[in-house]
């Protein structure tokens, strides 16, 4: 073969090949450019044009990375996990609340070792399981952040050990030492302060804000025991109540309202109900759900408790019974139903109370299973107003040397706490310690002050009822330097090493554990305690909470074991010589009441913007306080109420003279003007102080005792200065709108249990068919759950525990006055009450020239009172679904109507197209705005937000949101059964609301489950009270209603009959 | 061709010749701004500034700037928005259909209806947007665009998203329907500019136009088309609108009558708007001759037949109301005659079933002053109106615990005003560098000008 000799090259450089050439061939590439032609050739350091784009590269990433990113939150993992502490999952915790003599035991949800909620607890045989608006709420003053960090002297932080150097100094040089509280009813506690007093011969006095030293007096007259009697509603066929507001503020009114709905059931197995007549001045729930009401001004409370017991005992009142309307028939009720029937009063006079309890024992209402029983004395009412008085006379005086005021505020809500206040502010107490939590009126005038723990963080027994024993225990380490008050207390005796746990312990271990046989080993015994929280000598320690059973075990065993029925002895001729006369109102004369409210109470919660903005279930105001006056005087001082639009009035009673707005209240009696306790606080932060007015200084001390309402030199002016009250609902009346309310009396109803139902029928082609039937869509698929629930109108009292219990459980935020105002409350559930309307005997001239609707619109001076749970119905055709232009809210397979808040773009057509107005708009963002921070501390401060519940969002600005039926619980209580390969239980899953009513009033549950407590409720009533709120708009809600049933005797006309 | 019988009084009066007629409408575009519109365009611009504040605050604070409420979920921000679209009624309908209906006289008008109608079509828009809580996401939510989230789409069952898509169609068809006609205008504008800038901007926004034969028929056939298209709008949009209202559960809202009564107020209330627009716009650019007394008679006598059918619809919903036998229907009927926003129902029947019977009178609709003050009138009773819908309604329905009163906050009033400023902005801005007349139509409807063409039939 030829060889190829022929050469190609590419360039005359190849041809030459010189060694330069040969070298800068090798590299296959060529070399970089220079960009800088200053840091010498590319092939070795300095930047070149390549580099820079690297670097810009990276940079603009970077930059933009950066930008992007989220604020880092770290999430720190245990290192040592505590054994019950897991993430997402929830513990409960036994324990009681028991403040200003309220008593509720109570179950504590944690999460990630924060309480979060309060529910009541089942095994309670006292308010078994029921809860109010103010037990609710108690949690979030655990994280206020007006609290104390830590132990203060003369206003300055202290140190623990200065502090009880400086009161154990103070105590030492003192003759005479107090220490004050409200009612005390722990044992050990007790035992405590016993230490204590014995170290330094020191007086314990306990008041109460709102007392009820004259029933406890009268029962030490007539019965020899110094304690109120155990109330048992449930055993009154008739109650007779006069001023008691059991249902709302009265002493125990969790208990009560257990009791009470129970006799106000009714079903296809029970058609009869109690009879509940009620006189009392100012409108309370109680009287809202009296059969029969009757106004009455204070000062003639005596007259017409002693013209009853003339009627019951002598048969004869004369010409009082007259003047009571009601009271002759209540008389013949009650004697009907002798043993069957109970009478109450709130009177704070003691032969009143004497007379009362004359009343029931003439009725044989006395004793054991009847509805009053003096051998198992209630002890959450203990204050002697007597000692009180003295007290504050004695450190007026410069009598005290030293007074430790164990978490109380004398100086704010005691009727001579003015008087106090001056005494400790003019050094006249040497020694003067607050234990307050955070400050208030007292412990501004104290000088030292030793903040106990809230009574989430600390250890406690109580002994609400003779016998009957709970504990309290902490369910979260304590937030700051405080100190259980207790602790404090040993300290300053002496016994420096004693804590109280151990000190309680001991105590148990000594006193009650050999009251039982059942567990042989204390701390078993210990354990099984803390787990119910409740132990009964006797009733079994069992932990599964079959209540009802439990509880008949416990009567029996204790009757059993109870005293003796005590004697009753009284001179009630001298009692009834001695009944205080009424006060002959003359016209422009008025009697003032002071009364207590559901939220606020005596004032010891008004730093909790929960309860401020919890409407008051009758006047529907937030964030105030004010004159109720009756339409006759508003008349009379041309006052006239557009909407929320009011004046204020002068009130001058004696020569304490106040201005104030004044609210026209259907209901108050005609001669009286009432006005609550618990607001015009100062010291207490920036939610409560400057919010109405304290009504204390009105409150009468006659003969060391208080006295309630003032019968005379009240007068009333009126101003023109204009003021707009928050309240949530301005409108009275129903309308006569049958959809939405329907009610029947007894008598109608034991003829056909549909009385009252309004069934409203829609002609089709095919005859008339119910509107439910018709529908354009094809309706929804439940093939597995399918939630509903019932709410019975029979026995929702009005209380408003669940509305704030819900506030709770879906971090619902609080708006503030201003902006209940501009109507904009956020409130998933509200309590709508309503008044029936004018007759026309009531009307004058112009009300009867007037259309009927606009007749309607008037509310009567003494209404009939109807309260309706309102809340998201869950409509199966739910019209706010199909308006929603990005379907941010939609229908699931279990029934629920859902809002998907990452969804909602804020339209507010759904809002204006649900019937029922039970959507609320996110109108301002309400969380981390300083706007909002001071009234919704719950989602503004670090401190508050650890109340939130970590299972549902807290919503943003311009977002949608109503009740979702506690969707977070229904998929806690799934997963929970998916784990141990299960379907849920009936009664497992309960929504916020259904748990916390106390009235068991809504029923929560499947009604794809036939064995399920609503299927059974449902199917019994379907034929009778249950209905659909607006049915003839065809939405078909999940949510029913149970007619009201009233229990009055009235003919076909409405007229009352009259029986001989 | 145009034909006109001769014994048809001229739409163009006082003998203009084409020439005049170009002259006439181009001064003002070529003049210097002069001293009123100045005035009048700071007065605009000082609105805007205010509006832009209250949308400011309304969108950094939230919606609760405004006075709605739990109860009252829509207020001024929907009263306004169905005002300005139903005065963005006006121009469509006499752009297209009259011209479908060949009513030569609208020739003098539509330029400048169908610019407010464009303008307040876009004031309009600005309260669908503010009024959502989340406007920076309505912003596209509101539309089925594809997205991350798997099979996430709008809503079609709800009539607020029909009106998404039929004002933004209707926005769409009329915007480019305003625009072809303004072509030729433009063009003519273009070839009389001597400026360097006035010719390139012009001339871009003539598109080319040559004026060939050619393209005048293309400019023929697109406009008869879009008219075609756009009149089923006209009747659509306020009907979709109207189901806003109709769809719904509300007494008062939720009522078969309203598509046809809320078509007929819009066109009510966009003639009047156009009336006092015109009226100005006549008197300051001294246009009498092209708008004469003859268009602002036949506009009154749309506007007294519009204002009677709303009148009939007004009664009939009284009547259905009782008729109905639905207690919830009579009573917010009854509530909004007699209960505490009587006086806002008092006006809208006065303004809007009253004043514009006052038409009858030829002496009346003669009268410039007298139509213009009606107007106005007619235009302030179609914001009650929608007030009265919206508000009475919603303010009492069916729960009477949730009844409640609304009353404004300065930044309802804000929004509303900067409404009025984008709107008059715009307005100026257009009369200023826009041919206000359609001059190209009206040359073809002049009566003196075009012996020739007369005498060809």
């Amino acid at each position: 073969m030829k060889e190829n000799k022929k050469r190609y090259w590419k360039g005359l450089e190849q041809l030459a090949n010189d060694p330069e050439f040969i070298k800068k061939n090798q590299n296959e590439f060529a070399d970089y450019l220079p960009i800088n032609s200053n840091k010498g050739n590319g092939g070795e350091g300095g930047p070149n044009r390549r580099d820079f784009l690297k670097m810009m590269g990276f940079g603009l990433a970077a930059a933009s990375l950066a930008a992007c990113e989220a604020p880092v939150k770290y999430a720190i993992p245990y290192l040592n996990k505590p054994i019950d502490v897991d993430p997402s999952l929830v513990n409960y915790y036994a324990s009681t609340y028991a403040m200003e003599g309220g008593f509720c035991s109570i179950v504590v949800r944690n999460r990630e070792g924060r309480p979060i909620k309060i529910e009541g607890n089942n095994f309670s045989n006292i308010t078994r399981g029921g809860t109010s608006a103010q037990v609710e709420a108690s949690v979030l003053d655990l994280y206020d952040n007006s609290r104390f960090r830590g132990p203060l002297i003369s206003g300055e932080p202290a140190e623990w050990p200065e502090v009880d150097k400086g009161v154990m100094a103070g105590l030492e040089r003192a003759r005479n030492v107090k220490v004050v509280s409200n009612t005390v009813y722990s044992p050990s506690t007790k035992a405590a302060i016993e230490e204590f007093a014995s170290r330094y011969n020191a007086e314990h006095i306990m008041y109460d804000a709102h007392s009820s030293y004259a029933l406890i007096k009268a029962h030490e007259d007539t019965f020899s025991v110094p304690a109120i009697p155990s109330y048992d509603f449930t055993k009154a066929d008739v109650i007779v109540s006069f001023g008691a507001d059991f249902l709302g503020t009265w002493i125990s009114p969790v208990e009560f309202n257990k009791q009470y709905a129970k006799t106000r059931k009714l079903g296809p197995e029970k058609r009869v109900m109690s009879r509940h007549y009620q006189f009392e001045s100012v409108l309370t729930i109680t009287g809202a759900n009296a059969d029969y009401r009757t106004p009455i001004r204070p000062s003639q409370e005596a007259e017409a408790v002693a013209a009853l017991y003339k009627m019951i005992v002598q048969r004869d009142a004369g010409t009082a019974a007259a003047e009571f309307k009601y009271l002759e028939k209540a008389a013949k009720d009650l004697l009907k139903n002798r043993g069957r029937g109970l009478v109450v009063s709130s009177s704070n006079h003691i032969v009143v109370q004497r007379l009362v309890n004359a009343i029931n024992v003439a009725l044989d209402n006395y004793g054991r299973g009847k509805a009053v029983d003096i051998t198992r004395p209630a002890f959450y009412r203990q204050g002697n107003d007597r000692q009180m008085t003295q007290f504050v006379a004695q450190a007026v005086a410069g009598e005290v040397d030293a007074v430790v005021f164990m978490d109380c505020n004398p100086v704010y809500d005691f009727a001579g706490g003015e008087a106090l206040g001056e005494a400790l502010r003019a050094g006249k107490i040497k020694t003067s310690v607050s234990t307050a939590m955070k400050m208030d009126e007292t412990a501004a005038l104290c000088t030292y002050i030793a903040p106990q723990h809230y009574y989430l963080e600390a250890w406690n027994d109580y002994e609400p009822r003779k016998n009957n024993f709970y504990v309290a225990q902490p369910t979260i380490r304590p937030l700051f330097l405080t100190r259980q008050v207790q602790e404090s207390l040993l300290l300053w005796a002496g016994l420096p090493t004693v804590n109280y746990y151990d000190f309680m312990r001991a105590r148990w271990k000594e006193a009650f554990f050999p009251l039982q046989t059942e567990i042989a080993d204390f701390d078993l015994f210990w354990d099984a305690v803390l787990y119910t929280g409740v132990f009964i000598p006797g009733v079994p320690l069992d932990l599964d909470p079959k209540a009802d059973l439990r509880y008949e075990t416990a009567a029996t065993v204790e009757d059993e074991t109870g005293a003796l029925t005590p004697i009753f002895s009284a001179d009630t001729d001298a009692d009834l010589a001695a009944v205080p006369r009424a006060v002959n109102v003359a016209p422009g004369q008025h009697e003032l009441v002071i009364y207590e409210k559901v939220g606020i109470g005596t004032g010891r919660h008004a730093g909790n913007p929960w309860l401020q903005e919890l409407p008051d279930p009758i006047s529907r105001v937030t964030w105030d306080n004010y004159l109720t006056i009756p339409m006759a005087l508003a008349k009379e001082l041309g006052l006239e109420m557009e909407y929320n639009e009011t004046k204020k009035v002068k009130l001058t009673v004696g020569d304490q003279t106040v201005v104030l707005p004044a609210v026209i209240q259907p209901g108050q009696a005609v001669g009286t003007v009432g006005i609550a306790m618990g607001y015009g606080r100062s010291n207490v932060g920036v939610v409560a102080d400057k919010i109405g007015i304290n009504a204390y200084p009105f409150i009468r001390i006659e003969e060391g005792v208080l006295k309630y309402f003032v019968p005379e030199g009240v007068k009333i002016e009126a101003t023109d200065e204009h003021y707009a009250l928050a309240q949530t609902q301005t409108h009275d009346t129903y309308m006569g709108r049958a959809t939405v309310i329907q009610e029947a009396t007894l008598q109608e109803y034991q003829q056909d249990p549909k009385a009252g139902r309004f069934e409203p029928m829609i002609a089709t082609s095919e005859g008339p068919i119910a509107p439910d039937k018709l529908s354009l869509w094809d309706g929804h698929l439940y093939p597995n759950h399918h939630w509903a629930m019932v709410i019975d109108l029979n026995s929702c009292t009005g209380c408003n525990a669940c509305v704030i219990s819900c506030q709770t459980e879906n971090n619902i935020p609080v708006v503030g006055r201003q902006e209940v105002l501009n109507r904009r409350e956020m409130h998933w559930i509200r309590i709508d009450r309503y008044y029936s309307a004018k007759t026309e005997a009531e009307m004058n001239e112009m009300e009867l020239n007037m259309l009927e609707d606009k007749q309607l619109e008037l509310a009567s001076a003494n209404p009939d009172v109807v309260f309706q749970p309102m809340l998201c119905q869950h409509c199966n055709n739910a019209p706010c679904e199909t308006v929603c232009p990005v379907a941010a809210t939609t229908h699931s397979s279990e029934g629920l109507n859902m809002m998907t808040y990452n969804r909602c773009v804020g339209t507010r057509y759904c809002a204006n197209n649900c019937p029922y107005k039970v959507r609320r708009f996110n109108w301002f963002k309400y969380h981390d705005n300083a706007e909002f921070a001071d009234v919704n501390p719950a989602m503004n401060y670090d401190l508050g937000k650890m109340v939130l519940n970590p299972d549902v969002t807290v919503r943003a600005r311009g977002v949608m949101e109503k009740c979702t039926f506690c969707v977070q619980r229904i998929q806690e209580g799934k997963l929970e059964a998916k784990r141990e390969n299960r379907r849920p239980k009936d009664g497992e899953i309960i929504t916020a609301c259904a748990k916390a009513c106390p009235a068991d009033a809504i029923v929560f549950g499947d009604i794809n489950n036939p064995d399920s407590q609503i299927v059974r409720l449902l199917k019994a009533e379907e034929q009778g009270r249950a209905y659909n709120v607006l049915t003839e708009i065809g939405t078909r809600p999940n949510i029913f209603y149970l007619t009201k049933i009233r229990n009055v005797d009235l003919d076909l006309e409405g007229e009352e009959v009259v029986t001989a | 061709m145009h034909v006109t019988a001769p014994v048809r009084e001229p739409l163009v009066t006082n003998g203009k010749t084409i020439k005049d007629v170009t002259q006439d409408i181009s001064r003002h575009v070529e003049a210097k701004p002069n001293p009123l519109w100045m005035f009048a365009m700071a007065v605009s611009l000082a609105l805007l500034t205010v509006g832009t504040y209250a949308i400011y605050r309304t969108v950094w604070d939230g919606i609760g700037m405004w006075g709605l409420n739990k109860t009252v979920g829509w207020a001024w921000d929907i009263t306004n928005f169905v005002w300005w679209v139903g005065i963005g009624h006006a121009g469509t309908l006499i752009s297209a259909v009259l011209l479908l209906f060949r009513q030569k006289w609208r020739t003098s008008i539509n330029r400048a209806a169908e610019a407010m109608t464009i303008f307040a079509v876009i004031c309009a828009l600005i309260f669908p947007l503010l009024h959502t809580g989340r406007p920076w996401l309505s912003l596209y939510w509101l539309f089925p665009l594809p997205n991350t989230w798997g099979s996430l789409w709008v809503n079609f069952n709800s009539p607020l998203l029909w009106d998404v898509f039929a004002v933004s169609t209707y926005f769409t068809v009329s915007l480019v329907f305003w625009y072809i006609g303004l072509i030729p205008d433009f063009a003519t504008i273009r070839n009389r500019a001597t400026g360097k800038i006035p010719k390139a901007v012009y001339g871009a926004l003539s598109l080319g136009w040559t004026g060939g034969a050619k393209a005048w028929q293309r400019y023929e056939s697109v406009s008869l088309i879009l008219a075609g298209l756009a009149t089923p709008l006209v009747l659509s949009v306020h009907t979709i609108v109207s189901m806003d209202f109709a769809t719904s559960v509300i007494p008062g809202w939720h009522t078969t009558i309203f598509p046809p009564y809320f078509v007929a107020g819009a066109i009510f209330s966009g003639f009047a708007m156009v009336l006092t627009l015109m009226i100005i716009t006549r008197k300051v650019y001294k246009l009498e001759d092209y708008i004469t007394i003859t268009h602002i008679e036949l506009m009154n006598i749309i506007i007294m037949v519009t204002g009677s059918i709303v009148g009939i619809a007004y009664i009939t919903e009284l009547f259905v109301a009782w008729y109905s036998g639905v207690e919830y229907e009579q009573y917010a009927f009854l509530n909004r005659a007699t209960g505490p926003y009587w006086w806002a129902y008092a006006t809208m029947m006065t303004c809007n079933v009253i004043s514009p019977q006052l038409f009858w009178f030829k002496k009346i609709r003669t009268s410039i002053v007298a139509t213009f003050i009606l107007s106005i009138i007619v235009n302030i009773g179609m914001w009650f109106e929608r007030f009265v819908i919206i508000v009475t309604s919603l303010h009492r329905d069916y729960v009477p615990s949730s009844w409640v009163m609304f009353s404004p906050t300065i930044y309802d009033v804000g929004v509303y005003i900067f409404t009025f400023g984008l709107f008059f902005t715009l307005f100026f801005l257009f009369a200023k560098f826009f041919p206000v007349i359609n001059m190209a139509e009206v040359k073809s409807v002049l009566k003196s000008s075009s012996a020739t063409e007369q005498q060809n039939h």
